[in-house]
């Protein structure tokens, strides 16, 4: 098991190195990072001198990138446009898009599991035609969409919720929370179905069936154990496309987390930001990713005992 | 006395929804043929509704995005903005917007942007991604493990957040035409989707290479290209198709997300998920409904029509749910 | 009944008995009596099995011997109630055991008797255990759940029943998982797991198919030793001729899921009854033919759905006559002392008969002397065409 375990962090570390090369290089030496800091004009050659300076893009490329990543691993993300210090803007939006994340991961999870596991005993029937008919089109529909029509149904219409969720409280991320949570529950419960009835036909159970074991702890028991773990890899995976989500999400109901601030960030051409943000979100993702690859190899004895 | 052959399937795919030179055979006939994959695939095919569905809003898509002109006679530039904000009517079906465009008109135009960039990244995700893998899986040693290494970066980088970055640098312009502006959207959409077919070829390769025939075919001086094309392709089509077709949804869904997040498409390029951004001011969703709910069916449907065919295909294909 | 194991350990182990239900009469276990299986599929009905009958005693080895298709994984599963329905139902029949008709209980006592009384083992090991449970856990939930042993103590119970099946190290491997074994080890866990309760009935399908012919003889070893300390009833499913020779002592021959011979052993080796086991036994390479055709019986079983009229084997018979492709198909009937086959012209195959030097017309021994002593087999199949039936045959 240790030994799985340092393998998985070593084969981490080329890839966050790629990718923080990827990012720092897209925005920093093949785009213009000096677009829009002067208003709608291009800046004048002396400020651009003096910001070439001030960022090391003078340097050779590798170094610019090492002098990048030094500060990274010392917390400094840098400062935006408007002389804050990224670092300080994320972390004062931490806590509401960490609510919300968690919030749309209890939601995905039970739902999701649940309806996949109904699903699936039940295939052919109603219930596996209705859920996989759902989440086919909860899949579907972008979550910018979903979210639109909600604010409009939920919130306008019928006034269940609120329409814009600008305080972020518990209560009024209780839809934005739905909305983040809809495409991935939906592919957990076919997921979850789709690897119950897989596993429903498996020789095991028809062992299972002839030690004269009882239906439910046929399925509760031994097909239950086999079917989640794909799940748990694919929440892992899940995170990223949660982060993608959230920031619709924020920007649809005036959410004041990271979301919302890489929103802004992009529309008004903060370097900085975006590319501090996103190193940040997809470091975080890589991190996550680790952690269930690892939690993976517990729960499935034929990975740690090679 | 009965032939001893095989009736086990033989691996020739020749998948063809649209009702090929195999065509439906009469029932009896049926048995006594070896029935390949495809045949069998598309017998399965032709009884669920989910396909004649999906199919049917795919190429009602495909022809609206090639010539919106059978849809509607009005041109999508031209505003009023007397009439902004209009509700529907028996002249315009779906409503006027704030700047006085017919909602309907802009609608069916804006296939044109979605259809383009889901069959440019596709196009472009299948090409490079088949090369990627193919490539690394014959050449195997430090080919392959720089290949699944570069692949596992663009993967560990999530869609939207590296779409949202490589746009950012590379924004489209206004004064480009509407084609450069799809293809870079395409092209970023391409590169962190190619890993995922390079994965499914190079994993058909590593099935395929190590068995006798292909060994035996090589003895008899089949060039690679050979090999790959009669054996290897075959193997990898059923799952190349089916992850593809679903990637397109995908990729139609993401490029719209970008433009409502105001990073894909620009204005005067005409989108649905600009539409669909404009739409939803909190001030128009009360006011004017439709302005949001017509962009948003269309946009639906487009991405519901391919990835629900990815999934039928998928199910026909499976040869364990036979 | 307490159940005192003298090979593993010394200890008497006290098992709750409910095997007080259950008792056979003059060791008569199992009567399966005119079973009747169907599915259902969207290409049409197939007839699993169509009217298969036999007995099972203590102590005693019945062979099912049969093609794939020919329905003995089905009969097993029937008997054991774990067809999965639908597609498959039982239309017909009984399956009596201890003189109970078992079809006819209700679910809870059904699953009583499935695994304490009847059980069964599987072909392959690695795909019938559950991968991501340990071994002993799997073992011990038998004791679990059917006698209500806590942890520890249906734990020690699996360790004792895997010494008992000869796995090294037992103690220190009961936590380990299915994958950490080796095919002949796991085939021991799974009869460990079958023998758990002491059932009075012992179902091996394919038992040693998936293993090397060494180990293959060290797991028939181990079930027959198994057998006979406990007096099982033992049904073992093959399509192995060579396995069932050691092991079995009564073999029933299927075809397209009816019985067209049941006898001894070592009778059906010496003279068959019937064209099939007639074929089959023909088809085994023997040294003494080198150099010659290798007999095989031509052409394929029928598909199930639709069995040709009358005999089902009438496509692929030498000795097919009209009276063979019309309904209704020949029943099964004692043509010897304790012999049963299903054809009509059984008398003719045992006088066929390789071994046996008689020969019926003048023909068979004009070539008796053409081909030398030991007539080829090849030539007797040509033979048998040309001369048409024999005298005495013909109704």
């Amino acid at each position: 098991m240790g030994k799985y375990v340092i393998r998985r962090l070593l084969q981490m570390i080329p890839v966050i190195i790629g990718v923080t090369f990827i990012i720092y290089v897209s925005v920093y030496a093949l785009g213009d990072p000096t677009v829009g800091r002067c208003g709608e004009r291009p800046c004048p050659p002396g400020y651009i001198a003096k910001f070439r300076a001030d960022y090391n893009l003078d340097k050779p490329l590798i170094v610019q990138y090492l002098l990048y990543m030094g500060n990274l691993l010392q917390g400094d993300l840098g400062t935006n446009f408007f002389g804050n210090q990224v670092v300080d803007e994320l972390a004062s939006r931490w806590p509401t898009t960490l609510r919300l994340g968690l919030m749309a991961l209890v939601i995905e999870t039970v739902i999701g599991i649940s309806a996949g596991v109904v699903a699936g005993i039940r295939r052919g029937k109603f219930v596996d035609n209705l859920v996989t008919v759902s989440t086919l089109f909860l899949i579907s529909i972008p979550i910018f969409v979903i979210g639109s029509t909600a604010q409009l149904i939920f919130g306008v219409r019928l006034g269940w919720f609120p329409v814009t969720s600008t305080q972020g409280t518990t209560y009024q991320l209780i839809l934005p929370a739905f909305v983040l949570a809809s495409a991935s529950l939906a592919y957990i419960a076919r997921l979850m179905r789709a690897n119950l009835s897989e596993n429903l036909r498996a020789d095991y159970v028809r062992t299972a069936k002839a030690k004269g074991l009882s239906n439910s702890r046929t399925v509760g028991v031994h097909t239950l154990r086999n079917s989640l773990i794909p799940v748990v890899t694919y929440i892992g995976i899940d995170i990223g496309a949660l982060m993608g989500g959230a920031i619709v999400t924020e920007r649809i109901f005036n959410i004041n987390g990271i979301g919302n601030f890489l929103y802004r960030s992009i529309r008004l051409k903060d370097g900085t930001s975006v590319v501090g943000t996103i190193v940040c979100l997809v470091l975080i993702y890589l991190l996550v990713n680790l952690l269930v690859d690892i939690l993976y190899g517990f729960l499935d004895p034929r990975i740690s005992n090679d | 006395m009965t032939d001893t052959t095989s009736s086990d399937s033989v691996i020739a795919v020749t998948i063809d929804p649209t009702g090929g030179p195999e065509g439906p055979v009469s029932a009896p006939e049926k048995r006594e043929k070896a029935r390949s994959l495809g045949s069998d695939a598309w017998q399965e095919l032709r009884h669920r509704p989910m396909f004649w569905i999906s199919a049917t809003l795919i190429v009602l898509f495909v022809v609206m995005a090639a010539f919106p002109q059978l849809f509607t006679s009005k041109d999508p530039y031209y505003g009023d903005l007397n009439r902004a904000r209009e509700a529907p009517s028996p002249d315009a079906w779906f409503g006027m917007d704030s700047q006085g465009y017919d909602v309907y008109t802009r609608t069916v135009y804006g296939a044109r942007a979605s259809i383009m960039v889901g069959i440019f990244a596709t196009v472009f995700t299948l090409v490079f991604g088949s090369l990627v893998g193919i490539i690394s899986g014959y050449r195997g040693g430090w080919v392959d493990s720089l290949a699944s290494r570069i692949g596992e970066i663009f993967l560990g980088i999530p869609l939207l957040l590296g779409g949202i970055l490589f746009i950012y640098s590379f924004p489209p312009s206004l004064d480009e035409p509407l084609v450069v502006s799809v293809a870079k959207i395409a092209l970023v959409l391409g590169i962190f989707g190619w890993p995922s077919i390079a994965r499914l070829m190079r994993s058909s390769v590593l099935q395929v290479k190590p068995n006798d025939y292909v060994q035996a075919a090589r003895a008899l001086g089949a060039s690679p290209g050979r090999i790959i094309s009669s054996h290897i392709l075959p193997n990898s089509l059923a799952s190349v198709i089916v992850v593809s077709t679903i990637n397109l949804g995908a990729y139609i869904s993401i490029e719209a997300t970008l433009s409502f997040l105001g990073i894909g498409l620009q204005p005067p390029a005409i989108s649905w998920g600009i539409q669909i951004s404009e739409a939803s001011t909190i001030g128009l969703i009360r006011a004017a409904p439709y302005l949001l709910l017509f962009p948003s069916v269309f946009l639906s449907a487009a991405v519901l029509a391919f990835i629900m065919l990815g999934d039928v295909v998928r199910d026909a294909l499976d040869p364990r749910l036979r | 009944m307490t159940s005192s194991l003298g090979a593993g350990g010394a200890h008497t182990v006290e098992i709750l008995d409910s095997r007080g239900a259950w008792k056979p009469l003059d060791g008569l276990l199992l009567e399966v009596d005119q079973l009747q299986v169907e599915f259902r599929t969207r290409d049409g009905v197939a007839e699993a099995i169509n009217g298969v009958s036999f007995d099972l005693h203590s102590g005693e080895t019945l062979a099912i011997l049969g093609e794939s298709g020919s329905g003995k994984s089905v009969t097993a599963q029937a008997i054991m109630g774990i067809l999965d329905s639908p597609p498959a139902f039982i239309t017909g029949g009984e399956v009596r055991y201890c003189g109970r008709n078992i079809f006819t209980l209700p679910d809870e006592q059904r699953r009583r008797v499935r695994g304490p009384e009847i059980s069964m083992v599987f072909q392959d090991a690695l795909s019938a255990l559950n991968p991501v449970f340990p071994v002993g856990w799997q073992i011990a939930e038998m004791f679990r759940k059917h006698r209500g042993l806590n942890k520890s103590d249906s734990l020690a119970q699996a360790v004792r029943l895997m010494q008992r099946v000869q796995i090294p190290g037992a103690a220190q491997r009961v936590k380990a998982y299915p994958h950490q074994f080796s095919g002949g080890m796991r085939q021991r866990i799974m009869i460990a797991m079958a023998i758990a309760l002491d059932p009075a009935v012992l179902i091996a399908d394919e038992p040693t198919t998936a293993l090397d012919v060494t180990v293959q003889a060290q797991i028939m070893k181990l079930l027959a030793d198994l057998q006979e300390e406990r007096q099982m009833g033992l049904i073992l499913i093959t399509h192995d001729l060579g396995v069932v020779a050691d092991v079995a002592d009564r073999i029933a021959v299927m075809y397209a899921g009816r019985i067209v011979e049941q006898s001894d052993v070592f009778e059906i080796y010496a003279r068959p009854a019937h064209p099939y086991t007639k074929g089959l036994l023909e088809s085994i390479p023997r040294l003494d033919q080198k150099g010659k055709v290798l007999a095989a019986i031509g052409g394929l079983p029928p598909s199930l759905t639709r069995i040709p009229p009358g005999c089902p084997f009438n496509p692929r018979c030498n000795y097919a006559q009209d009276v063979c492709r019309v309904d209704p198909p020949p029943p099964l009937r004692e043509v010897v002392y304790h012999r049963l086959a299903a054809c009509h012209f059984s008398e003719l195959v045992l006088e066929h008969s390789p071994e046996l030097q008689v020969t019926q017309t003048v023909d068979d021994v004009q070539a008796a002397l053409e081909y030398g002593p030991e007539p080829t087999l090849i030539s007797q199949h040509d033979r048998i065409a040309d001369a048409g039936p024999g005298p005495g045959v013909l109704p």
